[in-house]
C-alpha cells in the first residue's frame, strides 16, 4: 500500500512545501492546508501517521507545555520569587509558593542565587505564553554537583528512546543518575569518568538521531569505554 | 536612478554589460547555517552582492514596550557596512536603511506565525558586506532563509529581486551601472505558494505595459530564487546527516 | 469593525472616492513657497526654503532636493515628539521619490554656477491634523508649495530677478488600502487601522508610473496591483484638475 511506503521515506521539507492532498490526509504538526494541499510551516522532517502527515522540526526554541520537566539556570532573584532561563523564548518565573521550603519575603536569595540549577515541572503556559514553574514535586531541586549536556530539544525524545529504553540504558551502563530535562538539558551525575563517558553517548544520539540501530552503536560505545559496564540486554527499537 | 552617461547599458543584440540577456537574473548564491551563535543565519551572493543575515530569537522583547500582548514583533536591523560601497559609507543607520527594515520586517509579517509567540521579539541582522544594486532584495531573500534555518514557523519563504528599465530596456535584476544611469527600479518580494506580493516599490519612469511587463519577468525570476533558497535549506539539513555519517566510529 | 458594507465605507463614500480636497498657497511669508492641504480632516503644511548651497561632485550643474516630513505630537495623540520615527522617514521617503523621479523640478535651471553653486530647495512637511493617508496629503502640499515656490536670484544677488520654480509637471500619488479583499482610495484613521497592507503609486501627467510603495504587514495581488495601477492613473487625473 502506497501510504505504507511513504512512512519510510524520510524526506526534509522546508516552509511553503507540499505535503500531501488534502483529500488523502488531515493536516498534523507544523503544517497548514491551502487550496487543496497540506503544506509544511516549519523546516523539518516529513512525517506520516496514519492517515495525518506533519513535521518533526530540525530546530527552534523549546516552547514550555504543563507537564514537562526542565532544567532552569536562575538569571535573576526577586523578593518573592527567582526569574529561570529554561531555553525558551521567555524567562520563567518561580514564585516562593513553589518551592519545598518556608522562604520570607525578600530571604530568596538565602535559598537559590543567580547561577544556580534547579530541576523544575511546567506548573502552566497561559494564552500569552506566560509561564509558571514549580519545585513542589518528587525529585525536583537545586543541583549540586554533577555535568549538565546542552542538545537540541528536538532530539530529547531519541534520548530517551521508546519507553524509556535509550535512557534506562544510559543509565545501567555507566551507572550515572541523569535527569532529562524536555528542554534540551540533560544533568549527569555520578563517577567522574562515568559522567563523561554518558555524556560524549548523548552527544552521539544527538549527532545520529538519524541512524537506524542507534541504541546498538550507543551501547558498544559505552562498551569499548567502559568494559566493566553490566552487560545489558535491551529490546532493539 | 537620476545619474547620466554615455556607457551603452544595453546593446543592439539586446545584451547587457555584464554579457547577460535583459531578462536573465545575475548568479545566486545561498547558503544556510553559517554562523554559530545565531538561532538561524544566512549567506547569499547574488551577482557583486555579498550578505550576511542572522536571526536571534523568538526571544523576550526588549524595550518592554514594544512587546505586543498578542503576537511576536519582528524588528529588522538592515545595515550596510563601511567598506560595501566605493566611497566608504558612514556606520550608522541613515534614513535609507530605516526605510529598508521597516519594509522587511512588514514583508516578513506576512508569512512569519508571529502569533505562536506572544510578547516576544524575532531579531533579523541583515549586513551589507558589498554592495551592487539589489541589496534590499538580497536582504530580504537572504532573511527569509535565516528564519527557516532558526525553526520559527512561517508559511512559506520570501524570495525577492528587482526588474527595471535602462535604455529603454525593460530589465530582470539591475546592476549597479543599470541602476544608476537606468530609468527605473522596481524591487519586489512575493510569497510564492500564493504569489502574493509582500514587498513593493518603484521609482523612475515607467508606462504600464513596461511594469506589466517587468513584474512578469520577476515574478517568473522569484520562483527561481525560491529554488536556490529551498536547495540550500535541504543541502543544510543533508549535511549534518552526512557529518552523522562521518562521526559514526 | 465592519466598515464596508454594499461597497460603501463608513463616511459614504465609494471605495473609489477620494475625501474633498482644499488647498491654500502662499501662506507662510517667510518661505520661499508653502501650501496648507486638508485631505477630508486631514490637515498638513509644506513649506520650501531654497538657499545657495555647493552641488554635488557627480551632478555639478544640478539644484538639490531634500524632502524631511514630521509626525508632531499637535497632530495626533499617537504621534510623539522626538526624532523622526520609522513612519516619518518612510512618508518623507517616498513623497521625496514621486518629485524626484518625475522629475517635476528642473533640477539644470537651478544651477548659479556650474560646479560652484547650485539652489538647495528643501521641502519640509509638517503633520497638523492626522486622519489617515499622510501620503497623498503630504505629496499634494509638497508638490502644490513647490508650484508656488519663488527662487530668490535677485534676493540672493544672483539675478536681474527672482524666478518662479522650474516646475516640468505635476506627480499625483494615490494610496490605498487593503481591508478584507477590499480596496480602498484615500483611507481615513479608522480604515488605515484595520488595513492589512497599503500600496501608494505616483504617475506623471501622462500617466506613467513614476513611484511606487507597499507599505503594512500584509500582502496584495497582482489583481490588486492591477486596479491601483488603474486607479492611479485615472484619480491622478481628476486631482491634477482640481489643483489647477
Amino acid at each position: 500500500m502506497e501510504k505504507r511506503n511513504a512512512k519510510r521515506t524520510r524526506e526534509i521539507v522546508v516552509p511553503g512545501d507540499i505535503l500531501a492532498d488534502a483529500s488523502d490526509y488531515r493536516a498534523g504538526d507544523n503544517t497548514y492546508e491551502l487550496d487543496g494541499k497540506i503544506r509544511a510551516n516549519v523546516m523539518g522532517i516529513k512525517n506520516y501517521r496514519d492517515d495525518v502527515v506533519g513535521v518533526i522540526p530540525m530546530g527552534g526554541f523549546y516552547m514550555p507545555v504543563t507537564g514537562d520537566t526542565v532544567i532552569g539556570i536562575i538569571n535573576d532573584v526577586g523578593p518573592s520569587n527567582w526569574m529561570l532561563d529554561i531555553n525558551a523564548p521567555y524567562p520563567a518565573p518561580l514564585h516562593v509558593s513553589e518551592v519545598p521550603w518556608k522562604v520570607e519575603f525578600g530571604d530568596t536569595s538565602r535559598f537559590l542565587t543567580v547561577g544556580d540549577v534547579v530541576l523544575l515541572k511546567v506548573l502552566m503556559v497561559d494564552e500569552s505564553k506566560k509561564i509558571q514553574v514549580t519545585m513542589k514535586d518528587s525529585g525536583l531541586r537545586k543541583i549540586e554537583g554533577g555535568q549538565l549536556v546542552e542538545i537540541s530539544h528536538t532530539k530529547i525524545s531519541r534520548v530517551i528512546g521508546k519507553s524509556g529504553t535509550m535512557i534506562q540504558m544510559l543509565k545501567n551502563m555507566t551507572d550515572c543518575r541523569i535527569f532529562v530535562g524536555q528542554n534540551g538539558r540533560i544533568w549527569i551525575d555520578g563517577d567522574a569518568e562515568n559522567v563523561e563517558v554518558a555524556a560524549e553517548a548523548i552527544r552521539i544520539i544527538e549527532a545520529e538521531t538519524r541512524s537506524a540501530n542507534l541504541s546498538d552503536r550507543v551501547k558498544a560505545f559505552i562498551g569499548k569505554k567502559l568494559p566493566q559496564a553490566d552487560d545489558y540486554a535491551e529490546e532493539d527499537e | 536612478m537620476s545619474g547620466h552617461t554615455d556607457m551603452v547599458l544595453v546593446n543592439e543584440e539586446g545584451i547587457r554589460i555584464d554579457g547577460r540577456k535583459v531578462d536573465e537574473k545575475r548568479n545566486i548564491k545561498i547558503e544556510a547555517g553559517v554562523l554559530k551563535n545565531a538561532s538561524g543565519s544566512c549567506y547569499l551572493e547574488i551577482g557583486k552582492n555579498k550578505v550576511l543575515c542572522a536571526v536571534y530569537g523568538p526571544r523576550e522583547c526588549r524595550p518592554r514596550h514594544l512587546q505586543n500582548p498578542t503576537k511576536a514583533i519582528i524588528q529588522c536591523k538592515y545595515n550596510m557596512q563601511a567598506y560595501s560601497v566605493t566611497d566608504r559609507k558612514r556606520p550608522g543607520t541613515d534614513r535609507r536603511s530605516v526605510e529598508i527594515s521597516k519594509l522587511i520586517s512588514e514583508a516578513l509579517e506576512a508569512v512569519v506565525q508571529t502569533e505562536l509567540y506572544p510578547r516576544a521579539s524575532i531579531d533579523i541582522y541583515i549586513e551589507i558586506l558589498q554592495a551592487n544594486a539589489g541589496t534590499r532584495c538580497a536582504g530580504l531573500t537572504a532573511a527569509s532563509v535565516a528564519l527557516a534555518d532558526a525553526g520559527i514557523p512561517m508559511r512559506d519563504l520570501v524570495p525577492a529581486i528587482a526588474c527595471g528599465k535602462a535604455d529603454g530596456n525593460v530589465l530582470l535584476d539591475l546592476n549597479k551601472e543599470e541602476d544608476n544611469y537606468g530609468q527605473a527600479d522596481v524591487p519586489i518580494a512575493i510569497v510564492p505558494s500564493t504569489d502574493e506580493i509582500v514587498l513593493l516599490q518603484m521609482d523612475g519612469n515607467m508606462t504600464r505595459e513596461e511594469l506589466d511587463h517587468g513584474l512578469d519577468m520577476a515574478f517568473k525570476a522569484a520562483h527561481e530564487v525560491y529554488d536556490v533558497q529551498r536547495a540550500a535549506l535541504k543541502k543544510r539539513y543533508s549535511d549534518i546527516s552526512k557529518k552523522e555519517g562521518d562521526s559514526v566510529e | 469593525m465592519n466598515l464596508l458594507s454594499d461597497g460603501r465605507r463608513e463616511d459614504g463614500r465609494q471605495l473609489d472616492e477620494v475625501r474633498k480636497i482644499q488647498v491654500e498657497t502662499g501662506v507662510i511669508e517667510s518661505a520661499e513657497g508653502s501650501a496648507r492641504v486638508k485631505l477630508g480632516e486631514t490637515e498638513v503644511m509644506a513649506g520650501i526654503k531654497i538657499i545657495p548651497g555647493t552641488p554635488y561632485p557627480d551632478a555639478p550643474g544640478d539644484g538639490v532636493l531634500t524632502t524631511g516630513a514630521e509626525l508632531i505630537p499637535l497632530a495626533h495623540e499617537s504621534f510623539e515628539p522626538g526624532p523622526p520615527s520609522e513612519d516619518a522617514i518612510e512618508l518623507a521617503r517616498v513623497v521625496d521619490r514621486g518629485i524626484r523621479e518625475s522629475g517635476m523640478v528642473d533640477v539644470k535651471k537651478l544651477c548659479i554656477t556650474e560646479g560652484e553653486e547650485i539652489w538647495m530647495v528643501f521641502i519640509d512637511i509638517y503633520a497638523l491634523n492626522y486622519d489617515g493617508n499622510l501620503f497623498d496629503a503630504c505629496n499634494l502640499a509638497a508638490v502644490c508649495a513647490l508650484k508656488s515656490a519663488i527662487v530668490p536670484w535677485k534676493q540672493y544677488g544672483k539675478g536681474e530677478e527672482d524666478l518662479p520654480m522650474p516646475v516640468t509637471c505635476t506627480p499625483i500619488s494615490v494610496t490605498e488600502c487593503k481591508i478584507g479583499n477590499d480596496l480602498i482610495v484615500d483611507p481615513n484613521f479608522n480604515e488605515e487601522a484595520i488595513s492589512t497592507a497599503r500600496l501608494t503609486v505616483t504617475t506623471d501627467d501622462i500617466g506613467n508610473f513614476r513611484a511606487m510603495q507597499k507599505g503594512g504587514k500584509g500582502s496584495i495581488t497582482r489583481g490588486d496591483l492591477s486596479l491601483c495601477l488603474d486607479r492611479a492613473v485615472e484619480i491622478g487625473k481628476q486631482i491634477r484638475k482640481i489643483i489647477g
